[in-house]
């Protein structure tokens, strides 16, 4: 990258993070942060058993059991009978590496991607891994969460690096005036409608513009979640002055004259004006509208006053085909309108929404009414503390008045490793990041959605319409 | 990884569609222990019923297929998940090559870090392989070879219809695997760069390496026996 143009914020993070550009090109890069979860962890630490190394650093390393977890309240590691073995070797690992460990029965408890904003552990300017797909969560801190496989994990574990080929920089620019009632989620939603599940593939993605400053902390950890959605293995936003208050006593975020030392080198992390971007996307906001997917990937998005696509009016024979098999694993027909389509569960969790602004608005269209009669709706918090949290203020009340479960903190029914399952068949919306076939559980059918569209689907039994969805939301 | 890669060869399976993604490659059902049959398991959602029959349909269900050694897919294979579990569901079935114009950024990794080449071929190629076994649902055998970057067809009684088409590949991850290279036992030649640019980020940076954070192990850790 020519310096006389400037620089991008990811350039900037990554090469104050490159230790070596190496000779096959690609760069070893320093990883500041490690978070293990158990469902991909095992194997390498059974790798550094049998290669006798050790870990390097395990101060810069947190671990948490979250995938595999029970989240029936009070649970322990005995109450998924079927999960207890990966967390019994998580737990093991971190005791015997001297790696901080975050199980079921500690109280700071969580998916690895709630709790790594919550207690400060993902930082602004640096460079956080872990092995799951999700971690460009912590990039709407302007963390750079790097995802990686279990490979990877073993080589961070040895090495406190990776070894990769730098992403080119791509700015997604959000720009008009997101209405209001409207979420992080339906603005990441219609832009992988818009440029695909390919659209970010290679790249490292900033988004930024007029909407993005607007969006809180929790919001932008939504839309920055989904950058693998987009294909991209990074996404991030610039931090600014509500990072900064988001971060102030944090556990492990520095404290008193680092802080204000840190505050001064963050406020300094932003793309140059002149900085150049292999691939621009501009997105209007002003048109958005609550979002819904139907088919089976997340690319398969639509208004939720939209319709399923006619395959018919699709030119390209393998796109064809493919939404084709989609409508029919989905059980619709081409040209059905998606409102008033009966559904058998609600789920409110997942790395995506699961955190208190997303409870608060889910329950601010629940509060004093029911779930739908055959509707089974459910509630996982994406950590312990925000399950306190939101205790404290009386949500869980709101929730179980209405019908749903109030549950215990995991990843539960977006992943469906533990016994959180939609059964085969079954209709489930859900404030996820999967629409795959399988998902949630063999044959089952999944529509992603906002926390909002996802509490008046549970209340109505149904996907709902614009005009079923009030609430008072402020950039959620 | 150790063992060395220099050629793969056996049938080849298409798979002719867009964005396979880790979740149909290994479903999660396939994931809950760490000893899993991750070959049994592969593409398990679409390769068993509900009552775990095989579906005979399915193209690794057929007999031509059983001993499959490599696929063929179209852009963007591999997408979604993280799990490296799909890359070994894959090896462990059996396959030692993908073929694709495309693929997901964790999966390629991940792959080259169990010996699976991801031969990346451009469309052309992808649309003639694919004619050519939709023309052969007997199963046709292919060689990949890693020192030449080619995929190819020979046919002892007519050479004259031999084939062979080429694929991509970084020079550097070519000959990592044909030497069967631990990218760890790489990486800790530069171990005591890694220590140096820790302890000047350390200075540089104390906001990031915080007091709080390094060596307060013992008081944070939930690290109790249950």
């Amino acid at each position: 990258m020519n310096s006389e143009n400037g620089l991008t914020l990811f350039d900037k993070i990554w090469n104050a993070h490159r230790i070596r550009h190496l000779d096959d090109g690609r760069d070893l890069i320093f990883v500041d942060r490690h978070v293990l979860q158990e469902t991909t962890s095992a194997q390498a630490f059974d790798n550094l058993r049998k290669t006798g190394r050790s870990v390097r650093y395990p101060d810069l390393t947190v671990a948490t059991q979250d995938h595999i977890v029970s989240t029936m309240p009070g649970r322990s590691e005995d109450s998924n009978p079927t999960g207890r073995e990966l967390m019994q070797l998580m737990r093991s690992n971190a005791r015997s590496a001297g790696i901080r460990h975050y199980g079921v029965d500690h109280p700071s408890q969580g998916i690895v991607h709630v709790i790594a904003p919550e207690l400060g552990l993902a930082l602004p300017g640096s460079i956080l891994a872990c092995g799951d797909s999700h971690t460009s969560t912590v990039g709407g801190l302007g963390c750079l969460g790097i995802g990686v496989g279990t490979s990877e994990v073993e080589h961070v574990l040895a090495t406190q690096t990776l070894v990769l080929s730098k992403p080119k920089p791509m700015r997604i620019w959000y720009e008009g005036k997101l209405q209001a009632g409207l979420t992080a989620k339906d603005l990441i939603l219609h832009t992988i409608g818009k440029i695909g599940v390919a659209g970010g593939r290679g790249f490292a993605v900033e988004y930024a513009g007029p909407v993005i400053e607007a969006l809180s902390i929790e919001a932008r950890l939504t839309l920055c979640n989904m950058s693998i959605e987009l294909g991209a293995r990074l996404g991030f936003i610039a931090p600014d002055d509500k990072t900064i208050a988001y971060l102030e006593n944090r556990e492990f975020a520095p404290k008193g004259s680092d802080f204000a030392q840190a505050c001064i080198y963050w406020r300094g992390l932003q793309s140059d004006p002149q900085a150049e971007f292999e691939k621009e996307v501009h997105i209007d906001c002003t048109t958005i509208s609550h979002q819904v997917s139907w088919g089976t990937t997340p690319e398969d998005v639509v208004s939720i006053d939209g319709v399923v696509p006619d395959p018919g009016q699709v030119d390209d024979p393998a796109r064809r085909d493919r939404i084709s098999k989609a409508i029919r694993y989905m059980d619709l027909n081409p040209g059905q309108k998606l409102s008033g389509l009966p559904i058998n569960i609600a789920f409110i969790g997942s790395c995506t929404n699961s955190r208190l602004s997303d409870l608060t608005l889910a329950a601010s269209l629940v509060r004093g009414r029911h779930v739908a009669a055959n509707v089974r709706a459910l509630v996982v918090p994406g950590s312990m503390s925000v399950k306190r949290e939101a205790e404290a203020l009386g949500l869980d009340v709101i929730f179980r008045e209405a019908g749903f479960e109030w549950r215990d903190a995991g990843c539960s029914m977006c992943v469906s490793i533990n016994e959180d399952v939609v059964p085969p068949g079954a209709r489930c919306i859900a404030t996820t990041n999967r629409n795959f076939e399988n998902r949630q559980g063999p044959k089952s059918r999944t529509h992603i959605a906002s926390p909002a569209v996802v509490a008046a689907a549970a209340l109505a039994g149904c996907i709902p319409d614009s005009s079923m969805i009030h609430h008072k939301a402020e950039c959620f | 990884m150790s063992t060395a890669v220099e050629r793969v060869e056996g049938v080849m399976a298409l798979f002719p569609r867009c964005d396979i993604n880790t979740d149909a490659i290994i479903p999660s059902t396939w994931l809950r222990t760490a000893s899993a049959d991750l070959g049994k398991g592969l593409f398990g959602g679409e390769r068993y019923d509900e009552q775990g029959r095989e579906v005979e349909s399915f193209i690794l269900n057929q007999p031509a297929f059983k001993q499959s050694r490599m696929i063929l897919a179209d852009e963007n294979f591999g997408c979604g998940s993280s799990r490296e579990a799909a890359v070994w569901a894959l090896v462990q079935f059996g396959i030692g090559c993908v073929l694709a114009p495309s693929f997901a950024d964790i999966f390629y990794e991940n792959a080259f870090k169990n010996n699976l080449v991801a031969g990346i071929i451009d469309v052309d190629t992808y649309q003639e392989l694919k004619a050519l076994l939709s023309e052969h649902p007997e199963g046709m055998a292919f060689t990949v070879d890693l020192h030449s970057l080619s995929v190819s067809v020979s046919d002892k009684n007519n050479p004259k219809h031999n084939r062979s088409w080429s694929f991509k590949m970084p020079a550097s991850r070519v000959q990592a695997m044909i030497r069967g290279d631990d990218e760890i036992t790489s990486t800790l030649h530069h171990k005591v760069d890694i220590a140096d640019f820790y302890t000047k980020a350390s200075n540089e940076k104390s906001w990031l390496f915080p007091d709080h954070l390094i060596g307060q192990m013992a008081d944070a850790t939930s690290n109790k026996t249950s």
